[in-house]
């Protein structure tokens, strides 16, 4: 399923990757590619073997089998600090002992850069973080969103040949989070890092990354750009996973092909919750057992003829009432139809 | 990455260096006992925890002899007596002084003490010599009474007489008063065990058995009974009978005072005699025999009671002046063969702890 | 964690080398040489002797008081230093860090110093004689409690300024009075560190030596006193081995129950801080802490008193004559040069242990994922535990048998005493530096490692800033440590040139009055200089320092 572009130069390769903790496999024959200059996240939940996948890469676990390259050239011998590749964990890990500028000039001090660039550089990056003048400034004194701009800067003070993000953001709040992840998003691509980063939260995925690998138990799911993976979950667990509501099949899914694409022959069908939308002209029809209203629109949960329990919306004026029957629409852009049992 | 990997090489250079200094450190210590040169002008000498002597004395050796002596002290009697036995054929020393007559069969009967016939032992010291073996393994230097000594000015102020006899300790108005160093723990204790022994045969454990029913007190060391427990002693203890040496009264002489406030009960006593030897194996044997010859010599003898508390086995050497008065040795001690202590120690010990400790 | 390449392998393999090297030669040959003989008496395999040993009644009566002095002291210990524990490290008032160096004072002066201040203390004539405790196994289980207390009180306070106050004060909120608080929610938080020092208590009382054949005699022995007496006396090594057989399994024992209920070392090193002012609430405790404190300062003041009351009245005529060689000559050097010698001894000696600590601190504080090295670095962090609770008289002889050839012959070499030193100093410099090290996150290693910090530069970026503290603590406790050891030092072949508690048991050893004042003075400054060492390490405020 992996698509085989990472051949390209300058782009992180893993071939076959195999990590055992006491024999028990935590990435079983996994293989991804990160191309340069992009952004790639490793989506999965949490004990899916993404983390260790990201330690491997850094140097930091001994792969059992298969082998992990840069450029072309096998990493296999090439201890951690080395690797020209950076790590950054969700919270910060920043050293205690120095301030700010300490940290994020940290790298360029092992380099011997001249003290007068170090200074100027280090500037630069917290100026590209948005933490101008926080040099001086001990980590203790820092916020979360802080600790983690400043573990950014350091992270890129060298231009690492491949950033490695370790659930970067999930340590903090939702509106700072939401914040940081389009900072991040713009400084990665400002920057022309080339970035790696592991998460469970595909919210955060979607908003920094431009490409994707699922996985679960070890295993790569599914790869690809973002978009593709989006609209072509590789099975039910990866919809659910990428935050589709429902996944319907059988005769709940056969009841919904008729009304939507009485042409085509799949059985299985993944379905967001914005996919079913009351609608007077709808061709379903169904009973409201549940609303409940969100500023943007009222979530509803039904009990649709012949398809069974979903979850639906309907518009802020509408005035569905648990017990109303409704009838719905579906709109064909927010399902994805998912292969395997044809 | 043009180098390899520098972890394991820093870490085992760390091993390398380390263990370098380490056996560089004890490859260097070992050369003082290797070099034969150097061999040849040092002599090592084990002995007891009691060993004392002046300057003065040892750097006379040295002029003479151009020998310099490294004294090692090795605990009590016992344990340097083991350390001995268990270090045969490999000696960590030349010769020893000071295993006394109660372990000198352990350790001539583990064959460790080279034969040496010292030439020009005086007269008096024939007497001393360890009789039931080879008998010229072993050089007397000096003796000792192990006696009761008593405090006798707590005894005025408790309008008491003080005890007189062995029998006397175990008699009730004695109650409480006595303390003696243990038997398994302590040279001087095992003597007094065995001044009873010589004093009562076989009946030594009826009496050991009064004596505890009349509130010994048993302490592990000489130094806890006399100078913790004894009233006179250091420490100005609670009990004014201890069990110590015909040669303990005149440390007892007040400031300002000519007489002792405290005496030796010289019907009490059982006799200590301390040997030297040369061992087998050592590096330096000659060494050692011309030390031997120095300790019986009359500038060795005449220094020990001043420095070590005992008498020299050459009763031509003059004592000191306070010794002829207030430490006058027992004209009786009580005897046990080396040979009897040989073939009954573990068993008198062994019983001994048995009546002692309830 | 270091990448687990064949080559890093290779590096900690070497790197464990050097202390398993060093705790080979120095502790497992000398005490399996000795232990042999006595399974090899005449050079055959003899283990029936051995099992006839174990079946003697005078054993069955040294185990049994063995067990229940020890039993009994490490339950009185437990009792009087948990409320101590809170006062000291939930409390904040004046005085609180000069206490808390007189609860740690004990456990590094000399036994055989705290056997006489002891005795001083409950001779029938003494401030404590009504109590009739002389001689009797009463006055040994005190002092064994006074030796301990500290290990107790640290351990458990230590860990008691790690509990969330708030737990308590939710429970306090839902209705609970304090000591209903106490018994339903902190006690129960407490056990694993009250069972660690409990365990640890129990391994220091068992193997005492100084304290129980200075207040005991030979009336009570304990394995222990038993096997300084087979082996000095006896000449029994088959006895001796079979109790030194049964030492070690017991011990082994022990330090498993320990290592089990020690909690994550990480929280050791936390710094809550928590201390409040005291309330009125507390007023039992601090009374107790007093009691605790009247008790652990008497017998040095008894020492102090000792050395300054002589034959016409107050005078330091006893410290003015530390200069000398003592009353007819008891000495073979002045008590001033062997406080010098002994300064440097210790400063080897904790160089020593520092160094062979660190790595193995290093060593087993690495977080580890397979089963396979977490169990091996258990053995390793137990294997470095053992000499605490080994017979110094089983190492020393086993020294004096083994250490015999080129390049290994030390049976007479100055050195011996730094590296027997070492040995008793080197579990605690452990147990100080490990737990700090642990509780560094392995993430900032590996921060800094991806950002190109080789191993070296990732120990001076993370681990040197965070330990430095511990580091110094646990230098200056080895240090303490050594300059008051005295039962290893003792049954090494000694040179001229004894460290000062061996010149004061040698002065004690001595007829005469003005020797036993020195030897009283001599102790004072013992006691003092370690005092010292450990008032600084108060200072740095490690909090593992001297806690299991």
């Amino acid at each position: 399923m992996a698509e085989q572009d990472g051949a390209r130069d300058g782009a992180l390769a893993v071939r076959g990757l195999t990590v055992r903790y006491d024999g028990v496999p935590a990435t079983d024959d996994v293989d991804v590619d990160v191309p340069a200059g992009s952004v790639t996240a490793v989506l999965g939940p949490s004990g899916c073997g993404k983390s260790t996948l990201l330690r491997a890469i850094a140097g930091l676990e001994q792969p059992d089998a298969g082998s992990i390259s840069y450029a072309g050239a096998d990493l296999a011998r090439v201890p951690t600090h080395r690797r020209g590749f950076a790590l950054m964990f969700q919270d910060g890990q920043l050293f205690p002992h120095t301030d700010v500028a300490g940290n994020v000039g940290y790298a360029l001090r092992l380099r011997r850069w001249p003290k007068a660039q170090v200074r100027s550089r280090v500037e630069e990056l917290l100026e590209l973080v948005g933490l101008d003048g926080f040099g001086p400034r001990m980590p203790q004194t820092l916020s979360g969103g802080e600790r983690q701009r400043v573990a950014l800067a350091r992270s890129l003070a060298v231009e690492p040949r491949l950033l490695l993000l370790d659930e970067p953001l999930s340590a903090l709040d939702r509106g700072l989070r939401e914040r940081l992840a389009a900072d991040l998003h713009d400084i990665l691509r400002r920057a022309g890092t080339t970035t790696l980063l592991v998460t469970h939260d595909h919210d955060e995925a979607f908003a920094i990354a431009d490409r994707m690998v699922v996985m679960r138990a070890g295993r790569v799911v599914q790869a690809g750009e973002l978009a593709e993976v989006w609209r072509q979950p590789a099975d039910a667990w990866a919809a659910r996973f990428l935050g589709y509501a429902d996944v319907l099949d059988g005769d709940a899914a056969a009841a919904l092909r008729t009304v939507i694409a009485p042409e085509e022959q799949w059985t299985q069908i993944a379905l967001r919750r914005s996919a079913l939308v009351v609608d007077p002209a709808g061709a379903l029809l169904g009973t409201v057992l549940a609303a409940r209203a969100t500023p943007d629109q009222i979530r509803l949960e039904l009990e649709v003829d012949r398809v069974g329990r979903v979850g639906a919306v309907a518009e802020p004026g509408s005035r569905a009432q648990v017990g109303d029957r409704v009838r719905i629409g579906v709109r064909t852009d927010r399902v994805a139809v998912l292969p395997g049992t044809v | 990455m043009r180098t390899r990997t520098g972890i394991p090489r820093t870490w085992a250079g760390v091993a390398v260096v380390a263990t370098a200094l380490l056996t560089g450190v004890t490859a260097l210590s070992g050369c003082g006992s290797t070099d034969p040169k150097e061999s040849s002008r040092t002599i090592t000498i084990a002995t007891h925890d009691s060993w004392a002597m002046s300057k003065s004395v040892m750097a006379e050796f040295t002029r003479k002899t151009g020998i310099t002596v490294r004294i090692t002290r090795n605990g009590d009697v016992g344990e340097l007596t083991s350390k001995l036995v268990l270090s045969k054929g490999d000696p960590f020393a030349d010769g020893f002084f000071g295993v006394d007559n109660t372990f000198a069969t352990r350790v001539s009967d583990a064959g460790i003490v080279a034969d040496y016939p010292a030439p020009g032992q005086a007269a008096s010291a024939a007497r001393f010599a360890l009789s039931g073996t080879t008998g010229k393994e072993l050089t007397p230097i000096d003796y000792g009474d192990v006696c009761v000594n008593v405090d006798n000015p707590w005894f005025a102020r408790h309008h008491l007489a003080p005890p007189v006899t062995l029998d006397d300790l175990a008699a009730p108005q004695y109650k409480g008063l006595t303390v003696t160093p243990g038997a398994q723990s302590s040279s001087t204790g095992l003597a007094f065990l065995l001044a009873t022994i010589g004093r009562y045969g076989d009946g030594w454990k009826a009496y050991w058995a009064k004596l505890v029913a009349n509130d010994i007190k048993i302490d592990v060391g000489w130094t806890q009974a006399y100078e913790s427990d004894f009233t006179a002693g250091g420490g100005r203890g609670d009990r004014p009978i201890v069990v110590s040496y015909s040669s303990s009264p005149p440390d007892t002489v007040p400031q300002g005072a000519t007489k002792p406030t405290t005496s030796a009960l010289l019907d009490t006593c059982f006799r200590q005699v301390e040997y030297a030897g040369v061992l087998k194996g050592a590096a330096n044997p000659k060494g050692m025999e011309e030390f031997i010859r120095f300790m019986i010599g009359r500038r060795f003898q005449a220094a020990m009671p001043a420095e070590m508390y005992v008498y020299p086995v050459d009763s031509s050497v003059p004592l000191p002046a306070d010794w002829s008065s207030w430490a006058p040795v027992s004209p009786k001690p009580y005897v046990v063969t080396p040979a009897a202590i040989a073939a009954h120690r573990s068993e008198w010990l062994q019983d001994w702890a048995d009546i002692t400790s309830r | 964690m270091m990448p687990r390449t064949r080559r890093a392998r290779t590096g900690t393999a070497a790197l464990a080398a050097v202390p398993l090297l060093v705790i080979v030669v120095f502790f497992l040959y000398p005490v399996g040489g000795m232990i042999a003989r006595g399974f090899w008496p005449g050079g055959s395999f003899a283990p029936r002797a051995v099992l006839d040993v174990l079946a003697r009644p005078r054993v069955h009566q040294v185990l049994w008081f063995t067990l229940w002095s020890a039993g009994l002291a490490t339950a009185i210990t437990v009792i009087a230093g948990v409320p101590v524990a809170y006062v000291l490290h939930r409390l904040r008032f004046r005085g609180r860090s000069l206490l808390r160096t007189v609860v740690v004072l004990p456990f590094v002066l000399p036994t055989v110093v705290v056997g006489i201040a002891f005795e001083q203390l409950i001779r029938p004539s003494g401030p404590l004689g009504g109590l009739h405790l002389d001689g009797t196994p009463a006055a040994i289980v005190a002092a064994l409690v006074f030796f301990n207390l500290g290990v107790v009180v640290r351990t458990v306070g230590i860990f008691w300024e790690g509990i969330d106050r708030r737990t308590s004060e939710a429970a306090a909120t839902l209705g609970a009075a304090p000591f209903r608080v106490f018994r339903t929610v902190t006690l129960p938080a407490l056990v694993p560190a009250i069972v660690a020092s409990a365990s640890v208590v129990f391994l220091f009382c068992s193997t005492a030596f100084g304290v129980v054949l200075t207040l005991g005699g030979l009336r009570y022995a304990n394995v222990e006193t038993e096997i300084y007496v087979l082996t000095t006396q006896d000449l029994d090594l088959t006895a001796a081995a079979a109790l030194s057989v049964l030492q070690v399994v017991v011990i082994t024992a022990l330090l498993v129950v320990a290592s089990r209920s020690r909690r994550d070392p990480r929280a050791l090193a936390q710094q809550v801080g928590a201390a409040r002012r005291p309330r009125r609430g507390d007023l039992l405790l601090l009374a107790w802490t007093a009691v605790v404190g009247i008790f652990l300062a008497a017998p040095l003041v008894t020492l102090l008193l000792a050395s300054v009351r002589t034959d016409s009245g107050w005078s330091l005529q006893y410290y003015r004559a530390l200069q000398s060689t003592g009353q007819d000559g008891a000495l073979l050097v002045t008590a001033t040069s062997s406080l010098l010698h002994s300064l440097v001894i210790a400063v080897q000696a904790a160089g020593l242990a520092l160094v062979l600590g660190v790595v193995v601190s290093y060593l087993v504080s690495r977080p580890r994922s397979g089963g396979g090295s977490r169990r091996l670095a258990g053995l390793f962090d137990g294997l470095f535990m053992l000499p605490l609770g080994v017979s110094a008289v089983t190492l020393g002889f086993g020294f004096l048998i083994t250490l015999n050839r080129a390049p290994l012959d030390l049976r007479t070499s100055v050195l011996l005493i730094p590296i027997a030193q070492a040995m008793v100093a080197l579990p605690l410099v452990v147990r100080t530096v490990a737990p700090v090290l642990a509780a560094i996150d392995p993430r900032l290693r590996e921060a800094a490692s991806s950002l190109g910090a080789g191993p070296v530069r990732v120990l001076l970026a993370v681990d040197l800033p965070h330990a430095w503290r511990a580091l110094l603590a646990a230098t200056g406790f080895a240090f303490a440590v050594s300059l008051g050891e005295f039962g290893a030092t003792s049954f090494l072949a000694r040179a001229d040139s004894p460290t000062l508690p061996v010149v004061i048991y040698q002065l004690i050893s001595h007829p005469g009055p003005l020797n036993f004042g020195m030897a009283m003075a001599g102790s004072v400054v013992l006691a003092t200089a370690t005092g010292l060492v450990m008032l600084l390490v108060d200072r740095l405020r490690v909090g593992s320092v001297g806690a299991f």
